[in-house]
C-alpha cells in the first residue's frame, strides 16, 4: 500500500512525513511524531482524551486520518506552555484548581478549553460545561474542572478570580 | 483499532469527486465529516478499497441566499450552522438541532450533507429537513438532479441516492419571522441518538393555526413526516383537544427499535411528550 506524504505545523514546528491512508491522527502524533501528550481513551469518539487543535477547531484525533491532516496547523498538550516552560493560564488554573486527578484526561481537557477560551472569552459556568461536553472525566465530578476554566479566563481577561460559593 | 487498508483521494471539485465515484464503483465512498464512517471503519462493519475525501472541495461549504430560499453546502459543518447568521436570522431551528448534535468536537467536524445523506433514523437533520420541506439537490457522474427530502429516506441506510452520488446542497425555504418553531431531543447523555425527538414549524392567524409541519427522530427504520398530526393542529386554535389528537397522530405512525434507549412502547410514549413539548414552545414563537 502506497504511503502518502504529509505536511503539517504541529506546536509551531513544520513536520512532513510518510504515512498510511488508514493512520489514525492520534497514531500518527503518538507513534511518529512522538507526541504522547494527547491519549487513547476510547478511540471510539466518545470520551475526549485525544483532542486537539486543528485549524482552529477542537477535533477528537482518534476519528480523524492523518492524510485528512494534510496542511493543517495542530496544536497539542505539548503546544500549550511557552518555549520557557511557563504554564498556560489554563495549565496553571488545572494546577490551581486541582482540576485533575489520574490526569488522564487533562491533556484533552486543556486543549478542549483552550479552543472555548478563544472563541468564548469570558463564559458562563453553564457555556463552560456545554463545552467540554464531549470530554469525559471519571474522577473529578467535573466542580474542579470548571474551577480550573473560569480561573483561566479570569487570568487571561487580566480580572481577579472569585471561586464560586458551592 | 485501525480501520482496513484503503486509498485515499481528495478531489478539488465535486465533479472530480463523482467522476472518481463513478470510476471505482462499488468498493469507493464519499467521506464528509467521517464521524459515522471512520467509527465503522474501525471496527470493520465498513471496509472501502478507496475514500474520497469531500473535505478538500471549497465550493461544498457555506450559506448564501438566493431569494427566498436558503442554500446551505453539504459540507457546512454543524459548528457552521450554529455560528451563521445567516442561519439565525432565516432558519433558527437549525442551530437548535445542531446544539443537540453529538458534541463540540463532533460539531466542528460534521456536516449537514453527511448528516442527511447517511440514511441513518438516528441523525437529527433529516427529520428536520422533512419538517422544512427541504430539497437536497445531488450530483453523479450522469449529472445533476434534485430529491425532496420527503421522498429521501427509504429505509435504515437506504435512500434515493443511486451509488456514485454525492449531495451538494441543501436548499430550504426560509422561515418568516412569525413562524413559530423547536426542536425537542430526549437522550439519555451527551452525544447519544435520541431516544425520541420532535420538530415542529406552525404558522397561527388570528389565533388559529394555518399551518403545520412536524418531524419525528429515531423512533421508525426512517425519520418520519407526521402528516396527520400536523393536519390536526390546522384550524384548530391549538387548544388541548387539538394538540392531543396530533400526539395521538404522531404516536400511531411511529414503530421504533426495541434498543438501550427503551422499549418501543415507551420510546412511542417519549415521541408524543416530545412533540407536546415542541408545540408548546412553538406556540409561544408564533406571532399572528
Amino acid at each position: 500500500m502506497a504511503k502518502t506524504h504529509v505536511t503539517m505545523t504541529i506546536n509551531g514546528q513544520e513536520v512532513e512525513a510518510l504515512v498510511e491512508p488508514r493512520t489514525l491522527l492520534i497514531h500518527f502524533l503518538r507513534e511518529q511524531m512522538l507526541l504522547t501528550g494527547p491519549h487513547i481513551g476510547c478511540e471510539t469518539s466518545h470520551c475526549g482524551a485525544c483532542t486537539v487543535d486543528m485549524n482552529d477547531m477542537s477535533v477528537k484525533s482518534c476519528t480523524v486520518f492523518a492524510v485528512q491532516a494534510n496542511g493543517a496547523n495542530i496544536t497539542t498538550i505539548e503546544g500549550m506552555a511557552a518555549a520557557d516552560g511557563t504554564l498556560s493560564a489554563l495549565q496553571e488554573g488545572f494546577r490551581m484548581m486541582h482540576g485533575l486527578q489520574c490526569g488522564y484526561c487533562t491533556p484533552g481537557m486543556i486543549t478542549r478549553a483552550h479552543r472555548l477560551l478563544i472563541e468564548n472569552p469570558d463564559p458562563s459556568e453553564d457555556e463552560i460545561r456545554m463545552g467540554i461536553a464531549g470530554n469525559i472525566c471519571r474522577c473529578t465530578g467535573y466542580q474542579n474542572i470548571v474551577k480550573a476554566i473560569q480561573y483561566a479566563a479570569a487570568k487571561i481577561n487580566g480580572v481577579p478570580f472569585h471561586e464560586a460559593a458551592e | 483499532m485501525i480501520p482496513g487498508r484503503f486509498d485515499y483521494y481528495r478531489p478539488s471539485s465535486a465533479q472530480e469527486a463523482v467522476a472518481l465515484l463513478a470510476k471505482l464503483g462499488e468498493d469507493a465512498r464519499p467521506l464528509a465529516g467521517g464521524h459515522s464512517l471512520i467509527p465503522v471503519m474501525k471496527t470493520r462493519l465498513a471496509a472501502p478499497e478507496h475514500l474520497i475525501d469531500l473535505g478538500g472541495i471549497a465550493d461544498l461549504r457555506g450559506v448564501k441566499v438566493e431569494g427566498d430560499t436558503v442554500v446551505i453546502g453539504a459540507m457546512t459543518t454543524q459548528h457552521d450552522l450554529l455560528t451563521s447568521k445567516v442561519i439565525a436570522e432565516h432558519l433558527p431551528i437549525i442551530p437548535e438541532t445542531s446544539a443537540l448534535i453529538a458534541d463540540p468536537q463532533i460539531r466542528y467536524l460534521g456536516t449537514l450533507g453527511g448528516n442527511v445523506a447517511n440514511g441513518d433514523p438516528g441523525n437529527d437533520m433529516p427529520a428536520l429537513m422533512m419538517c422544512l420541506d427541504a430539497t437536497f439537490t445531488v450530483l453523479g457522474a450522469g449529472g445533476e438532479r434534485t430529491i425532496k427530502a420527503r421522498e429521501f429516506y427509504l429505509g435504515t441506510y437506504y435512500t434515493a441516492l443511486e451509488t456514485g452520488e454525492i449531495v451538494t446542497s441543501i436548499r430550504i425555504k426560509a422561515m418568516s419571522k412569525a413562524t413559530g418553531y423547536a426542536y425537542e431531543k430526549l437522550k439519555r447523555k451527551v452525544g447519544d441518538y435520541a431516544t425520541a425527538a420532535a420538530a415542529v414549524v406552525l404558522s397561527v392567524s388570528g389565533g388559529k393555526c394555518t399551518s403545520a409541519a412536524i418531524g419525528l427522530t429515531n423512533v421508525a427504520e426512517t425519520p418520519l413526516l407526521a402528516e396527520d398530526a400536523a393536519a390536526a393542529l390546522v384550524g384548530s386554535s391549538l387548544d388541548k383537544v387539538a394538540i392531543d389528537k396530533a400526539v395521538a397522530a404522531a404516536e400511531a405512525i411511529t414503530n421504533p427499535a426495541h434498543d438501550a434507549r427503551g422499549t418501543p412502547q415507551y420510546r412511542t410514549k417519549m415521541a408524543g411528550v416530545m412533540l407536546r413539548r415542541a408545540i408548546a414552545r412553538a406556540m409561544t414563537r408564533a406571532h399572528g
